[in-house]
């Protein structure tokens, strides 16, 4: 595959305070329809590198292009503008507003003639959302934020949607039916980068990997690839060795 | 006891809770007690009153219309006053509040709002002295309702007034794009960025729309009561009574908290004495705070 990337992110420094970098010359490239996945061990500044990309944290060098543009010092309200969507791992739904509410709120961003297009195609893509338009978001289950998290961000047609821990304090159960919803989005044609704890899922839907370690990158591959690597493995993702992934906190 | 407390109190609740949309809509969107709030009160007074000066020398009419005390001059007056006290607040942040959240310190933002307001009023006793002014001189008289209660045409069309703007921003709250997107903010600005709200936006629409409120509460004042440098300062404490009682971020809880300030304070005045008025906004702000924290409305964090 020698596709020019959709997303490429190179030699980034970013971090909330000045001075005190967290991510530290991370670099990441992502080719038009694949997966790509963000392992590594807590800490590393995976949650900061993807805040980065889209904007939130501040980043101090290093260049970031979506489609061959640059959208390094764009604003983060700017980003979904350019087809860059982000759900983070927390906090990402309005809780206190309707599930209706929090969707038409990213349909905001689409041309008036189009809201009602984007609406129908993501409730489509969720058909229990429009049952629940009326609810409090607030009152969703784990799993169905998730969703509604998800659908908001889809709402603009992403050309590449990134997800931060979209598994994380979600049952087994609920963890597989995300993975696969997140399958459906890539084949539906949306490019998506995933940054997650859950190395074994992650990997087993993934193309690519990058292992990031101390705000840089370790390792990359594709997923197949390090799967099949115990040192990688053992080391770094916590597979085969419970106890590797305590010793790999800072 | 006389049952003209109701009447009374519920025009001062009404022009409370116009002036504790705006108190209210700040502190959950910017984020800090703005205590120069009460100045755009006086400000879109004050600004009305030469505004109606003005249309009167370009030849407006003033008679008035039917049993009112004003014409169409002070409402295309206080429509025009309403827009610049909205620009007023939207200045007041570009110029002092903008460079002040860089720091990202609430208590300097409510410091500062400390200054502006003294600054504000100043000006204000420097153009038109402390002398109180009058949109009309005229008496009115004041209509039995039965049971004791009398009201004056003026009270009713401001009771209206503020059944009006109360139900458009209700609307704008929870029909239109901006609307979500205050809420949106008042929840969760990083969030609000990343579905794509510009929040500087929003911003200049939460002072325009609490500047404009803030200066249709200092109207009433000013057609049911008079015109000081003093009177939003005055308000400042009921402001923040109702915005609390009533739930921070909520523009209904603002309201009801309004009438229920202006009537505690009419019904004060009628048990305990005029002395006393002042102190009861005081009194439910602290007893809100103890028992109910978040308000009427209020959602806890």
């Amino acid at each position: 595959m020698s596709a020019a990337p959709l997303l490429d992110v190179s030699d980034v420094f970013a971090g909330y305070e000045p001075g005190v970098p967290i991510v530290r010359g991370a670099s990441v490239s992502v080719r038009p329809g694949e997966i790509v996945v963000i392992l590594g061990p807590n800490g590393a500044g995976k949650s900061t590198l993807v805040k980065a990309i889209a904007g939130l944290v501040p980043k101090f060098s290093g260049r970031v292009t979506l489609a061959g543009e640059d959208i390094t010092g764009l604003k983060a309200h700017k980003m979904v503008r350019e087809g860059l969507a982000f759900v983070p791992q927390t906090e990402n739904v309005f809780a206190a507003m309707s599930v209706g509410d929090n969707l038409q709120l990213a349909a905001a961003v689409l041309a008036k003639g189009d809201r009602r297009r984007g609406m129908d195609a993501v409730t489509a893509l969720f058909p229990d959302l429009a049952r629940q338009r009326g609810l409090r978001a607030g009152r969703l289950s784990g799993g169905q934020r998730q969703m509604l998290a998800v659908a908001r961000a889809l709402m603009v047609r992403p050309k590449l949607l990134m997800l931060d821990e979209a598994s994380a304090g979600l049952s087994p159960k609920l963890v597989e039916l995300v993975f696969a919803k997140i399958q459906e989005i890539r084949h539906a044609g949306t490019t998506i980068l995933l940054v997650e704890q859950n190395a074994r899922a992650a990997l087993s839907i993934s193309d690519r990997a990058y292992i990031l370690v101390e705000g840089q990158n370790r390792h990359e591959g594709a997923a197949a690839d390090l799967w099949t690597d115990p040192a990688i493995g053992r080391l770094y993702l916590g597979l085969g060795n419970k106890t590797v992934d305590a010793e790999a906190r800072p | 006891m006389n049952l003209q407390f109701v009447a009374d109190g519920l025009l001062l609740g009404a022009m409370i809770g116009l002036g504790a949309i705006g108190v209210t809509l700040t502190y959950s969107i910017l984020r800090f007690a703005n205590f120069a709030h009460g100045e755009f009160i006086s400000w879109g007074a004050y600004m009305t009153v030469a505004l109606t000066g003005a249309i009167g020398f370009l030849g407006g009419s003033h008679a008035p219309i039917g049993p009112f005390s004003f014409g169409f001059g002070l409402i295309a007056a206080g429509l025009i006053a309403m827009i610049l006290t909205g620009l007023l607040a939207v200045a007041l942040d570009a110029l002092l509040f903008k460079h002040l959240r860089r720091h990202g310190s609430a208590i300097i933002m409510v410091i500062a709002s400390f200054g502006a307001a003294m600054a504000l009023r100043s000006l204000l006793e420097f153009g038109f002295t402390s002398q109180p002014v009058y949109f009309s001189r005229a008496i009115q008289f004041a209509l039995p309702l039965g049971l004791g209660v009398r009201v004056t045409p003026d009270q009713l069309a401001m009771l209206a007034l503020t059944l009006m703007l109360v139900t458009i921003m209700h609307l704008v709250m929870t029909r239109t794009t901006i609307g979500r997107a205050m809420r949106a903010v008042s929840e969760n600005p990083s969030l609000s960025q990343i579905v794509g709200i510009d929040v500087d936006k929003v911003f200049r629409a939460t002072w325009l729309i609490g500047g404009a409120l803030a200066c249709a509460a200092g109207i009433m004042v000013g057609i049911t009561v008079q015109i000081r440098p003093y009177m939003g300062f005055d308000l400042l404490l009921p402001l923040f009574s109702a915005a609390i009682l009533g739930g921070i971020g909520s523009v209904p809880g603002a309201v009801l908290g309004g009438l229920i300030v202006g009537l505690a304070e009419s019904a004060a005045v009628h048990v305990v004495g005029a002395e006393f008025r002042a102190a009861i906004a005081f009194l439910i702000l602290i007893v809100v705070l103890l028992v109910r924290p978040t308000g009427l409305f209020g959602v806890k964090d």
